[in-house]
């Protein structure tokens, strides 16, 4: 299984009947192709819709039904449109269940970095910290390392999203949470030791006594 | 003292009666009230360097002719308000194409390579702005409202500059209220009054917009009679909007 396959069926087991979730461009669309076919989950596509369907059949897609990125999607049975003022009132109301969103830094308090990168990459922060200050919980879903580099640092040093801590970060290695404000090895990936997560973390981490496997 | 019903109606009509005005009966028999102007003539009293807001997300609910016109006209050193800078040939991309915005307040330009450069390169000053912010700072602006509190942007580089006011232990940003001398809105439908409906996600930043500046300009695929969007239908009601563009 390559390493995004890995995060995005581990984040899917994160969701709930009921919940209403937004997932951000990159590996967390993905998470989408893992649901369980009996869980009953409401997408949010920012741009104005509650009940995102798959990319539609050749010669099917509507120009004025697409994703946040601009590109054609369907909309489920049930589904909903509305406008932007009323998409960020969901959001920052705390009314999405769960975000998902990838990130370039989660630092060992759970703070995300994930909007630029300074004289490199200036895009923008699109909807990105209104999710991470509002969803009532953030999961970052990214590579463990980048170029070998370990993307959960002890202090970010981009610019960060949010001064709100996410909630979860799964990569294609470990699921760490913050709870109590400190970075902590929930579950390393299959086939992968605590020492070989240790080894290629920068941020300290909480080692509980037992640290299960991830369930895909 | 009760009232039959008959006597009831007949004495409110005498203490109110409802003027039947010359429009509302050019109205009640069907013939537009709202007169939909050419494209030229729309974009012509837009001046150089004004403000305007233009919706759409990704081009999806974006004005596109009136764009073109602006282009065509060559408007020069627009303060472009809209939620990103599109894709180059697309929606408001097509401004940069034509190097027409010296000012952009937008949410996202990391999909439109030309906006980028031209803010590296310091040709268009550009305002980067959290979307549910921005989307609040413009209905803020078009209902009166100074500005919002927001948590969005706390502790961040967006904080910098900004009052921040604690209300019940926690922090909010003061983000002051957006308006422009323009929006250019999108709408699926108008009827012949200007009553707007929108379709899918093409509906987005354009009724926030149509409230938040002093001329409200409108595109709509489809101009149809009065009666046509259910008054629960209606999004965008009529007295908002200032000038419809004529299709076809």
């Amino acid at each position: 299984m390559d390493a995004q396959t890995i995060i995005a069926r581990r984040v899917a087991r994160e969701l709930r009947t009921g919940n209403l979730v937004n997932l951000g461009i990159g590996i967390p669309t993905l998470v989408a192709n893992y649901v369980p076919p009996d869980l009953q989950v409401f997408f949010q596509s920012e741009n104005g819709l509650i009940g995102t369907g798959p990319i539609p059949e050749q010669g099917m897609a509507h120009p004025l039904l697409t994703d946040a990125g601009g590109r054609p999607i369907s909309a489920l049975p049930g589904a909903c449109t509305f406008d932007s003022a009323m998409s960020f009132g969901l959001i920052r109301g705390g009314h999405v269940d769960v975000t998902v969103l990838g990130g370039l830094q989660v630092d060992a308090e759970g703070h995300l970095a994930n909007w630029m990168i300074p004289g490199k990459m200036v895009p923008g922060m699109g909807g990105a910290m209104d999710l991470v200050s509002g969803a009532k919980r953030v999961i970052v879903a990214m590579q463990h390392a980048a170029k070998g580099k370990s993307k959960i640092v002890s202090k970010c040093t981009l610019p960060l999203t949010s001064a709100r801590p996410v909630t979860l970060v799964v990569t294609d290695m470990a699921v760490i949470g913050f709870h109590g404000g400190k970075a902590t090895l929930l579950e390393t990936a299959p086939g992968v030791g605590v020492a070989e997560v240790l080894a290629v973390t920068e941020a300290e981490l909480v080692i509980p006594d037992t640290v299960p496997e991830m369930k895909l | 003292m009760t009232l039959d019903a008959d006597q009831s109606d007949a004495a409110i009509r005498r203490e109110h009666p409802v003027p039947v005005t010359p429009a509302i009966k050019r109205l009640m028999t069907g013939v537009p009230i709202m007169k939909a102007i050419s494209l030229e003539e729309a974009v012509a009293m837009v001046p150089a360097k004004a403000s305007v807001m233009v919706g759409g997300f990704m081009g999806v609910g974006t004005p596109e002719r009136l764009l073109d016109e602006v282009v065509r006209q060559q408007k020069k050193g627009l303060a472009l308000i809209s939620n990103d800078a599109a894709t180059p040939g697309k929606g408001v991309g097509k401004l940069f194409d034509a190097v027409l915005v010296s000012h952009l307040t937008a949410s996202h330009i990391g999909l439109n390579p030309k906006a980028q450069q031209q803010m590296l390169t310091n040709q268009i000053a550009v305002d980067l702005i959290p979307q549910g912010t921005l989307v609040e700072r413009i209905r803020a602006g078009g209902c009166g409202l100074g500005g919002v509190l927001t948590p969005t942007g706390v502790g961040t580089t967006v904080a910098e500059g900004k009052r921040q006011i604690e209300i019940d232990g926690k922090t909010f940003l003061l983000e002051t209220a957006l308006r422009a001398q323009f929006a250019f809105v999108h709408a699926f439908l108008a009827d012949y009054l200007g009553n707007l409906a929108y379709a899918l996600t093409a509906r987005n930043f354009n009724p926030i917009m149509a409230m938040a500046a002093d001329t409200v300009i409108v595109t709509a695929e489809h101009i149809v009679p009065v009666g046509v969007i259910a008054p629960d239908h209606v999004v965008t009601p009529a007295p908002l909007v200032d000038y419809l563009i004529a299709n076809g």
